[in-house]
């Protein structure tokens, strides 16, 4: 198991500095889906397989080839990208040390609080996580996890209007009424005899 | 009214039902494949298919050199020299019908006042080298004799109809 | 004998599995094959033509020949196409469509792999299938294969929307994650009656035909159509690879086939329990009836693909946002309400 860990720690950080490095946008959104995936074995060596599953489902199923998607449609130029560099890299470093900060506090702390829980103890084959998440979600965090759900459907509509114009004068088919046509409205069978030959 | 039953209509699939019905009866129909080499379609006297010489009974050759098929013949498949026989007689030195430039259009038969140049019904056949794609006078002889009972038969057959 | 009892038991397992991974494998590869042959064989008898009848007695040897052909031509690597992404992403494509039959119930006790959220396992992986597509068409460098690929990842992503909501709703009604409990979740003396497609007709339909649609597979096939972009995504493919990508889209039919079998026809259940009782022979479940369900809707996958002309790309759209995901979540509402009533005899 601690083999293990370590094989798909390593790929992991491996695949999150390779995000950043690559030259060509596309392979960087390749390395974060790898990324998740390996943060996803991680989540199932911890037996919280329904994390794990649901990491792949949500962000490398979809939001990831959302981005494929836009990242590919994007003629993104690395020049004038990399032309801000020296710009931006004072903010970037301010970032990356608040980052840092904060993650060597939640990893003391957690140092410290685990000691006070004692060993972990590796629950039963039949143990079913996503029926305690759920158990918990829609008791003791109900109002959070709606809130959560308002929130996101806030920003659906708010992203829609924000990017819904209706422009005059644009032609565009109404596929509702291409969809209802009826033979009858545009097929009329006429029966006539035969005309006299010539 | 009629608008609920559009709506009716497209959500119990209706019509994608009806469709189905039609494919689903066809896969029960008999089928009209032909299974070529042991079975084949009927052909038809007129048929065009590769190019033959005829003789006349007495063994002479048909052809007297006179060039309509060369002049006639749109895709220019057709070559012709000529000379004047032994006998006295104008006969073909060359007559070569190059298979690939040939459209089969038959012009060359309609156009032949002996009809010495016919088109048979052989089709299946092919080539294997470079060159052999050119009949020559003795190959369209060749072919000429071997089949001349179908040719004539099939001449015979056609002629009420000329 | 000897020699198996000398290997150490942690070994044993693993050579188990692995043979049971391979029996599986060798399994959906060889249905992939004849695939290719009914395929060509149901739509030639609905064109009121034969099919292949040629290699073998009635041409029942065509898939080795077809793959034998495929295996021995050359693989062309486009020039400034990315030649690693070019090569990965046909077995990306066909990776998943043979990973979810892990946790597919083959027969009443039988799973690779028994896990509490096989659903989620399943939508996780179908969705997976679309890398291939999409880094098929980039890698290859070509305007029709890169069209193919955009047109596919967003018809593809539209439809797992409906696809999921559908899977909830089987989730609901059957209390459960695992593929194997969803099908005992349907067993009941009313036999086919108590299966899931009943109280979840337009669910059933909406699912199977966004199944369709996630196939690539006619009348949805617009990633490759040959109409207008000759071939899509696959357009630079030739030989191995382009054998791969043609397996992987038929391992997903039959995967897609299989899931709707157990989600709604209830697997390996009986359609007679109730009428015949569990020992008789038509009334005991069994991987026979699995099979028969799987291939009912591998016909229709070819019944629909001879029937219907090509859809619109704008109209696939407009079906998968705004008609399949409101029927969906309306008919959650009213199976939550059958739940909440106990509608005998599914939910009593």
């Amino acid at each position: 198991m601690e083999i293990l860990f370590y094989v798909f720690a390593t790929v992991l950080v491996g695949a999150a500095i390779g995000v950043i490095t690559a030259r060509n946008p596309v392979h960087s959104v390749l390395y974060l889906v790898l990324a998740f995936f390996n943060s996803a074995v991680l989540w199932l060596l911890l037996e919280a397989e329904f994390l794990a599953i649901v990491l792949v489902l949500v962000y490398v199923g979809a939001v990831m080839v959302l981005f494929l998607f836009v990242v590919m449609m994007l003629d993104v130029n690395v020049e004038s990208v990399k032309s801000g560099f020296t710009r931006y890299a004072p903010v970037g470093v301010l970032v990356m040390v608040i980052i840092a900060v904060e993650l060597a506090q939640v990893i003391w702390v957690r140092h410290m609080g685990l000691r006070g829980v004692g060993e972990l103890t590796p629950m039963p084959a039949d143990y079913n996580n996503t029926r305690e998440l759920g158990l918990l979600l829609y008791t003791e965090y109900f109002y959070a996890f709606e809130l959560a759900a308002v929130i996101l459907l806030v920003a659906i509509v708010a992203a829609i209007s924000l990017t819904m114009r209706r422009r005059p004068g644009l032609k565009a088919q109404d596929i509702a009424r291409q969809v209802g046509v009826r033979r009858e409205d545009r097929v009329k069978l006429v029966k006539m005899d035969a005309e006299e030959r010539q | 009214m009629q608008a609920v039953r559009n709506i009716l209509k497209t959500f119990f699939l209706v019509e994608l039902f009806a469709g189905l019905r039609l494919t689903l009866r066809n896969l029960f129909k008999p089928k009209f494949t032909v299974h070529y080499p042991e079975e084949k379609t009927p052909q038809s006297p007129r048929f065009r298919g590769l190019h033959a010489q005829r003789r006349y009974a007495n063994g002479e050759e048909r052809c007297i050199a006179c060039k309509l098929c060369e002049a006639v013949c749109p895709a220019l498949a057709i070559t012709i020299e000529s000379d004047v026989a032994d006998d006295g007689t104008r006969r073909t030195t060359r007559y070569d019908i190059d298979l690939f430039k040939c459209i089969y259009c038959g012009f060359c038969e309609e156009a032949c006042p002996v009809d010495a140049i016919v088109e048979t019904r052989i089709h299946e056949y092919h080539m294997e080298r470079r060159g052999e794609n050119i009949m020559t006078k003795d190959k369209l002889l060749a072919v000429g004799d071997k089949y001349e009972a179908m040719i004539a038969a099939d001449k015979a057959a056609d002629a009420r109809y000329r | 004998m000897a020699i198996w009892e000398s290997i150490p038991e942690q070994f044993q397992m693993v050579l188990i599995i692995l043979a049971q991974v391979l029996a599986v494998t060798i399994v959906v590869t060889l249905c992939v094959a004849y695939l290719t042959l009914a395929e060509r064989k149901v739509i030639g008898y609905i064109q009121n033509r034969i099919g292949p009848n040629r290699v073998g007695p009635k041409g029942l040897l065509q898939p080795f020949a077809d793959v034998i052909k495929l295996l021995l031509k050359e693989v062309v690597v486009p020039s400034s196409a990315n030649r690693f992404l070019f090569v990965i992403a046909p077995l990306l494509s066909i990776t998943p469509a043979l990973a979810a039959w892990a946790v597919m119930p083959l027969f009443p006790g039988f799973t690779l792999a028994n896990i509490n959220a096989g659903l989620l396992y399943v939508l996780a992986l179908t969705s997976l299938g679309v890398y291939g597509v999409i880094l098929a068409g980039w890698a290859s460098n070509s305007k029709y294969a890169f069209l193919g690929a955009m047109r596919s990842a967003a018809q593809i992503v539209a439809y797992e929307i409906a696809m999921g909501f559908a899977l909830v709703a089987v989730v609901m009604a059957s209390g459960s994650l695992n593929l194997g409990e969803i099908v005992e979740a349907q067993a009941g003396g009313a036999g086919l009656l108590n299966w899931f497609w009943l109280p979840l007709f337009p669910l059933f339909v909406v699912y199977f035909i966004s199944g369709v649609a996630e196939t690539n597979r006619a009348p949805f096939d617009v990633a490759e159509g040959e109409s207008e972009i000759v071939a899509g995504f696959h357009v630079e493919y030739s030989g191995v690879t382009f054998a791969i990508f043609f397996l992987a889209e038929y391992a997903n039919m039959i995967l897609i086939s299989a899931l709707t079998a157990v989600f709604f026809l209830g697997g390996w259940l009986s359609p007679f329990q109730g009428l015949f009782g569990e020992d008789s022979v038509l009334g005991a479940p069994g991987l026979f009836w699995f099979a028969l369900k799987t291939a009912f809707f591998l016909f229709c996958f070819l019944w629909f693909r001879a029937t219907f002309p090509r859809y619109r790309y704008d109209q696939i759209m407009r079906l998968g946002w705004k008609i399949f995901i409101p029927v969906t979540i309306v008919w959650i509402f009213v199976l939550g309400a059958m739940i909440a009533f106990q509608v005998p005899p599914w939910f009593a």
